[in-house]
Order: C-alpha cells, then structure tokens, then sequence
C-alpha cells in the first residue's frame, strides 16, 4: 500500500509538469496584453511598455517559465497583475466559497443520485424507473445557468423563501451559510444527480442479477436488506468512480453557478482572471485545480480498497 | 463500510433539513449602523487613482480623496479643499490658500506640502495635468495652508485642471505617498475624503468596505455635484460587484442590495415594474460612443476616406442598434457633448446624416482603391457589442470593403496599441465610449491629441489642431475658450481623429428607502440617506 501511493504521488509530478507547461505556454499564446489593459484607455505606449516590463513580460518566454516554475516549486505562485497581492493569498480568500459550494453539492447529489439509482433498479421497467430515468435525460440537457435562473425565478424572486445571491461565511453565521448555498448546490447538483442516477441504476442492476442476491433472497433476509447491505455494498466501486470523475466536472460547474449566484469563490476569480491575463493568477487557479484532480482521484482509487476488500495493491 | 456511508448521508441530510426549517429565521445579522449596499459597475482591481484611468478606480478616488476644486452641476468650478483664490494683476502668480478643518484619515492635517506633491504626482501622469504644468515656473507651498503657481504665460487651465473630474482626477494625498512616482503604484490609502478605505475588509474583486471620517469637515455650502459640502450620511459603504447584470437587479428588487450603478437598457423594463426601486442618472451629460480610426494605415491615413465616414454615419442607427431605448438616448453634433459648457454646432451642417452620395463622393477624392479596413469588434462588452456591425453595414454602403474582426475586449485593447499593418496584426479602426467627463474640453478630449506619436493609439498627427489645444490652454476667459473649441471643430471636420456616435445614458437602480443620490457626473455615495 505505502509502495502503491509513493508510486501514485510520484506519477503526479509529470501530471503536474504537463498541465504547468500547456496553461504557461496557452496563456502567452492567446491574444491580450495585460500592461494595455492595466494601463487603461490613456496610457501612452511608452506608459504601457513601461508596465510591461515591470511585470516581466519582455522577458524571453524560456526565461519566463522558468522563473515562475521554480517559484511554484516553493509554494510561490506570484503575485497578481492587478491586486498586488500573492496570489497564494487570493487562493486562500477565496477557497472556502468554493470549497462549499462543491461540498453541498456532492452532499446533495450522493443523498439524492444513489436512492434514485437504487429505487430505479429495482423497480426496472416501472413507472418510477422511467420517471427517473426521465429525470435524468432533462438534467443532463439542462444548462446549470438555466436551472439557476428558474430556482431564482421561483424560490427567490416569487416565494422569497432564499436569497438571489451572495455568499455568507461559514465562521459569520452557519445558517446563513446553508441558506446562501442551498440554491446554487441544487441548481449545479441536478447534472451530477442525473449523472450518478443513471450510474447507479445500471451498476445496481448488474448486481441484483448476481448468485449471492438469489441467495440473500433465499435465506429470506428483507428486501430492504438485500438492496442496502448486498446490491448496493457490491455496485459501490462503479459509482465512487463516477463520483470521482463528477468532480472533475463539477470545477467547471462552479465556475459558470459562482458566476450566476454572485459567489466570490475561485470560479469566479479564473473567469475575471482571464478576461483580465491576469497570467499568475490563471495559472496558480488552473494548477490548485489540477492538484484537487489528482489528490481526490487518488482517495477515490485508496476507497476502493474499503470498498471491497478483494482488491488490493 | 456502506453503512457508514449511510449514515454519513442521513447525518448531512438531517442537518440539511434542519437548516432548511431554520430558513424562516433571518439570516441577517443585526447592524446598528448603516450601511449602503452598492453594486458598483465592475470590480475594484487597483487602488491608485493617478496610477490607472480606470473609472472604478476613478470613483474609489472619489470615496477616500477629496479635491481642491469641483465642478458643481452647471459645471461650473468651484473650490473645494481651496478657500481662497488671488491671481496677480499680470496674471502669472496663482495663490491658493487651503480651508479650515483638513485633515487625513491618520489624523494629520493637510498641507499645502501634501497638495503640491499631489499636483506633481498627478502631473506626472495626466495629460491635462501635463498640458496645465506646462505652463508653471514653479509650483511650491509657501506655508501650511498656502501654495502658489508661477506662471511662464496667462492660462485659464489652472483651476480647469484640478477641477478635471474624470480620470485622472487630480486627488490630493499625503506627501509621503505622493511622492511614489507615477510609474509605481502607491501602497497606502489615506485620503482627506468623506469615507475611509477598510483595507482589512477589502476582498479584491469581490467586496470593497469604506467606513465614514467621522473627522470630515464638509463646506458650508449645499451639495451640488462634485460642489459643496461633502455629507457622509450613512456609516459604511460596501461595494459588491455582480457580474451578472440580471442577477443585480434581481437582488435590488428582492432587497438584498440598495443601489445599482449601471442598470442596462434591456433591463429597466424589470426596473421600472418594481414597485420597492426607482432610477436616478448620476452621470446626466451621459456617455459618448466614439469611432476611432488608426491614420497610420491606408485608407484612413487619407483625411478625405475619414470625412467620407462622417457623412456616412449618422449616430440613431447606432444609438438604437446598442441602447435602443429613445429616452436614454439623444443623437448630438456637438463634438464636445450637448449639454456641457462647450457644447456647439458649429460647422456640422450635413454631417453624421448618412449620405451616401457625398459620402461615396469623398471617398473617390480621397482614391479609395477597395483596401479591406480591419474593423475590430469587440464582442463581451454589452453596450459595445453592436457598434461595429452597424459601422460596418453603412461603410459597405459607400463602397467600402470591410474586415469585420471579432475578439474580447482584452484582446481589442492589447491590439488596438500596435502599430503594425492591418493584414499583419493591426488594425484600421474600432469603436468604444467616453464618459462625458473625459470629453468636456480640447485638452481633456484624449481622442482630440493629434501629436503624432505622443497621441492615444490611432495617433492622428496635426499641427494645426495641436496649435488649437494650445491656445484653449491659453485662454483665460470662457468666451475666448469657446471661440477655440469652434475653430477646433471646423479643423477635425477636416481633419477627423474620431466620429462620434451620439450621446447615450446608464441609469442607476434605487431602493425606495435610498435618498440624495447625486447627478455629479459620477457614482458618488456622500449626500445619500438610507431611511
């Protein structure tokens, strides 16, 4: 186990290095020249030549690289063209909204997916198993934004049971907390619930076809029990792993749902940050990304093994 | 393992449920001050008003910073931090005496010490501060309260200057600050203004907190613009943008938010059918659409192809493709914008009318050859996005071949500085906006500098227009400035740096509970009550 995750670690590095270098060279390569953009509409060109220069930028490309990787490989990740300020510093104002949307949101979506799932699969060809099923197509064609509007539409503006938007923080108050985040959870939740539903049907359907389901059935254990304690245990593997790669997806989610409920987390900062090149920025956000990848795709890989006990490396 | 899971679920579901019956309890934490809940028009990025043009900065600076003059809602110039104003009978020594009551955020007093460097600081940056510091021998403080300006000729641009109420706004700040140069950004942010700076609440991007100067002495005098006393009238100001203009409104009218400083055209309908909001212009004279052209490159390096579009162009089209609504729009021949001090007509008989005879006429003078004209467009900037489409629909008009481009309005902004060939990544023209501050005058007008390489990227190059921003800087009485902004008038007619495109107005979005919302020309939050 100890060798299986210093190898795993160790396969991060080139993992790291690859996504480093193409968002380096990706960024230097779209169009936009932040010394134009931070000088504003009056900069004369020696003005803007002046900021470029003092933000590194007519620096060769190799040396540029360079710079900022051996930085990043001490934990400095630079400092913001517009801000000035570390961009560490950003990353750590602005992680808990993140965090916590993406929490509530696999909340919901674990809490409501897997019984959907489990409901469909055993009652397979019933009305409910199409109704859920049926479910899952709309949420899979449904923008987030669309479904962020409608729940604004009828839970805030009409009902005005939550608010339209913002963001309380957990340590000012933990109800407001919830209340801010229920909405934008479920608005971004109804993609990864579709997702994981139909995930979970399929696996669990697979199970509840295998010997032991029959011989559960025949020591006369509850149906209850069989679902709960035999299918579900059995289909579990499938589903973590779709939950794992519904991860992946959810950073993008977030990006468009913080945009939409006006929640200052890292989603919103990325957008900002590349309509602005802000190049620090972008890059420190898009490689944290890219370490929470990795690191949950490696826990997710390490349940496998409580999971089921068969496997092991 | 899966039980635990189970629970894990049941737990976080039990805690869901109960949040939710909690829902009904408020989550807002009772507040004994007052605090206004602006939805600025962007996000604070830089805090140095001298440093960037940037009008959210600009309008910070109008928060923490106070001014020696301002222009009151005639735009008139009146003083503001100043007291007194003597001028000698040879009209070059300016002494300007400070009021009473001065002081920074830190407690110390301003000083005439603290004003000059300010003035240089600025200067150092401004282009009207530059064009005005032309004129000055010296500039020095004579004692605490008192500084005086040493003239090389008469000019009337001295108080204009300081009085110039759009980026860069010549804010007065500690010495010690001012004296960063103008190439760096300053690190500390004390002002004399009407409100403080809480830099420990400050979340860049996201929230921007100011607390009132309980120590502020405002004038005696009524509010009237960026003139008279300067009343801070509630405890704080919190700035918090929202990036999306539909999700703003709708927290104004769910009441999560007090003002909105731009509400968009497309959206007063929901405005206006709320019956909690109201709408205020704090800008009246507006803002103005303007098409830029690069005189570098064939066909505009031709005076005649630029007079061609003026005839072509005629602004409701434009004004109707991006704002739409008549009320928020007025078509304006006036160069230097209806409605402010040098407003005029003069010499704009038959132009920004479409026709496309004279038009086509022009562009055979001026041996129009079919060169395609890079148009860029910028795409994700609202109430710029249909500019150019109808730009390009009435240059085809008259015959000419158009490279419509379209790219954010980073991208635009990085290019528009090139200087390169149009085929080889530059560019032939664009069209933006000004708001109305930036354009009340010759030497305030930006797009007007035609001195070559020293004018804004399109870099027009003409002498006898620079020779006409020289002598309004000369002149020392409005009459005399007015009868330069004409013959300036007359010469862009023949030789065009810009067109404009007509005069169009953003709203703001009020509670009914919000009262003394200023018409200063920009978004200001002294004066206001929330009752």
């Amino acid at each position: 186990m100890a060798s299986y995750l210093i190898k795993r670690i160790l396969a991060t590095i080139p993992v790291m290095l690859f996504v480093a270098i193409f968002i380096f060279l990706l960024l230097r390569l779209t169009p936009g020249d932040p010394a134009a953009i931070i000088a504003g509409d009056f900069a004369t060109d020696e003005q803007i030549a002046e900021i470029r220069q003092k933000l590194g930028l007519t620096e060769p490309l190799w040396k540029q690289f360079v710079i900022w990787i051996t930085n990043a490989l001490q934990f400095e990740l630079g400092e913001s063209f517009y801000y000035k300020k570390q961009v560490s510093e950003l990353i750590a104002q602005r992680i808990e909204p993140t965090f916590s949307l993406s929490l509530i949101t696999i909340i919901f979506t674990v809490a409501i997916a897997v019984p959907l799932g489990t409901i469909a699969a055993y009652k397979q060809g019933s009305w409910l198993d199409r109704g859920i099923m049926g479910f899952s197509v709309m949420g899979f064609s449904l923008p987030v934004f669309v479904i962020g509007y409608g729940l604004i539409y009828v839970f805030s503006l009409t009902l005005q049971m939550f608010p339209v938007q913002g963001y309380i923080r957990f340590g000012d108050s933990v109800l407001g907390w919830l209340h801010q985040l229920i909405l934008p959870a479920l608005a971004l939740s109804v993609i990864f619930v579709a997702f994981i539903a139909r995930m979970t049907r399929t696996s669990v359907l697979e199970v509840l076809g295998e010997d032991y389901i029959r011989t559960a059935r025949a020591k006369g254990q509850t149906e209850t029990r069989v679902l709960m304690r035999h299918a579900l245990r059995n289909a579990a593997v499938p589903i973590v792993t779709v939950i794992g790669l519904a991860i992946a997806i959810l950073i993008g989610g977030v990006v468009v749902t913080e945009s939409v409920f006006n929640i200052p987390g890292l989603g919103l900062m990325t957008v900002e940050a590349v309509l602005n090149r802000d190049f620090p920025t972008v890059q420190a956000v898009i490689l944290f990304f890219s370490v929470i990848y990795v690191l949950v795709n490696l826990l997710i890989d390490l349940s496998y093994t409580f999971l089921d006990p068969r496997i092991r490396y | 393992m899966f039980d635990r899971l189970r629970r894990g679920t049941m737990t976080a579901a039990a805690v869901a449920v109960t949040a939710c019956a909690g829902l009904g309890l408020s989550a807002t934490i009772a507040l004994s001050e007052t605090v206004l809940k602006v939805v600025p028009h962007s996000g604070l990025k830089i805090l140095d008003p001298i440093w960037t043009t940037a009008y959210i900065t600009r309008n910070h600076g109008y928060m923490i910073y106070d001014t020696l003059f301002g222009l009151d809602m005639a735009g008139n110039i009146q003083p503001q931090m100043v007291d007194t104003v003597s001028r000698s009978a040879d009209g070059l020594t300016v002494t300007m005496t400070l009021r009473d009551g001065l002081s920074f955020h830190d407690g110390a007093a301003v000083t005439a010490t603290d004003v000059v460097a300010s003035i240089n600081r600025w200067g150092s940056k401004d282009a009207m501060g530059q064009k005005m510091l032309g004129f000055v021998d010296d500039l020095s403080a004579t004692d605490d309260k008192t500084f005086v300006f040493k003239l090389n000729s008469p000019t009337g641009l001295v108080e204009l200057a300081l009085a110039k109420p759009s980026s860069n706004v010549p804010f007065i700040m500690p010495a010690r600050i001012a004296a960063t140069p103008g190439s760096e950004q300053i690190s500390e942010y004390v002002g004399s203004g009407p409100f403080m700076f809480n830099e420990a609440e400050w979340e860049p991007g996201t929230k921007v907190v100011y607390d009132k100067f309980d120590a502020y002495v405002p004038r005696s005098e009524a509010t009237d613009g960026f003139a008279g006393g300067k009343m801070a009238k509630v405890d704080r100001v919190v700035w918090t943008p929202i990036r999306d203009k539909q999700q703003a409104v709708n927290a104004l009218i769910a009441g999560e938010i007090d003002i909105i400083e731009s509400v968009p055209a497309d959206l007063l309908p929901l405005v206006n059918g709320s019956d909690q909001v109201y709408v205020k212009d704090a800008n009246p004279a507006g803002f103005q659409y303007t098409f830029r052209f690069n005189v570098l490159h064939p066909p505009f390096d031709n005076p005649k192809v630029r007079q061609a579009l003026l005839y072509a162009f005629n602004q409701e089209d434009f004004l109707d493709a991006t704002i739409g609504n008549p009320d928020l729009y007025q078509t304006c021949k006036a160069l230097f914008v209806c409605g402010l001090p040098f407003e005029t007509d003069a010499h704009m008989d038959g132009l920004l009318e479409s026709n496309f005879a004279k038009a086509r006429e022009l562009l055979k003078e001026g041996g129009y050859d079919g060169t395609p004209v890079v148009l860029m467009h910028s795409t994700n900037v609202a109430s710029l996005a249909n500019l150019a489409p109808v730009a390009k629909e009435l240059m085809e008009a008259i015959g000419m071949n158009v490279d419509m481009q379209s790219m954010d309005w980073s991208t635009l902004v990085a290019r528009r500085s090139k200087k390169d060939l149009p085929s080889e990544g530059g560019w032939n023209a664009f069209a933006t906006a000004w708001a109305a501050g930036d354009l009340f005058n010759p030497v305030a007008m930006a797009f007007l500098n035609s001195g070559c390489d020293k004018a804004l990227f399109g870099w027009p190059c003409d002498e006898e227009i620079e020779n006409l921003r020289d002598q309004f800087a000369r002149a020392t009485s409005v009459d005399e400035q007015k009868s330069v902004v004409e013959a300036i008038q007359k010469r862009w007619t023949e030789y065009p740096t810009h067109i404009h495109l007509g005069q169009w107005n953003q709203v703001s979005g009020l509670r009914n509970n919000i009262d003394g919302y200023l018409q200063a020309g920009v978004a200001v939050f002294w004066n206001i009550s929330k009752n």
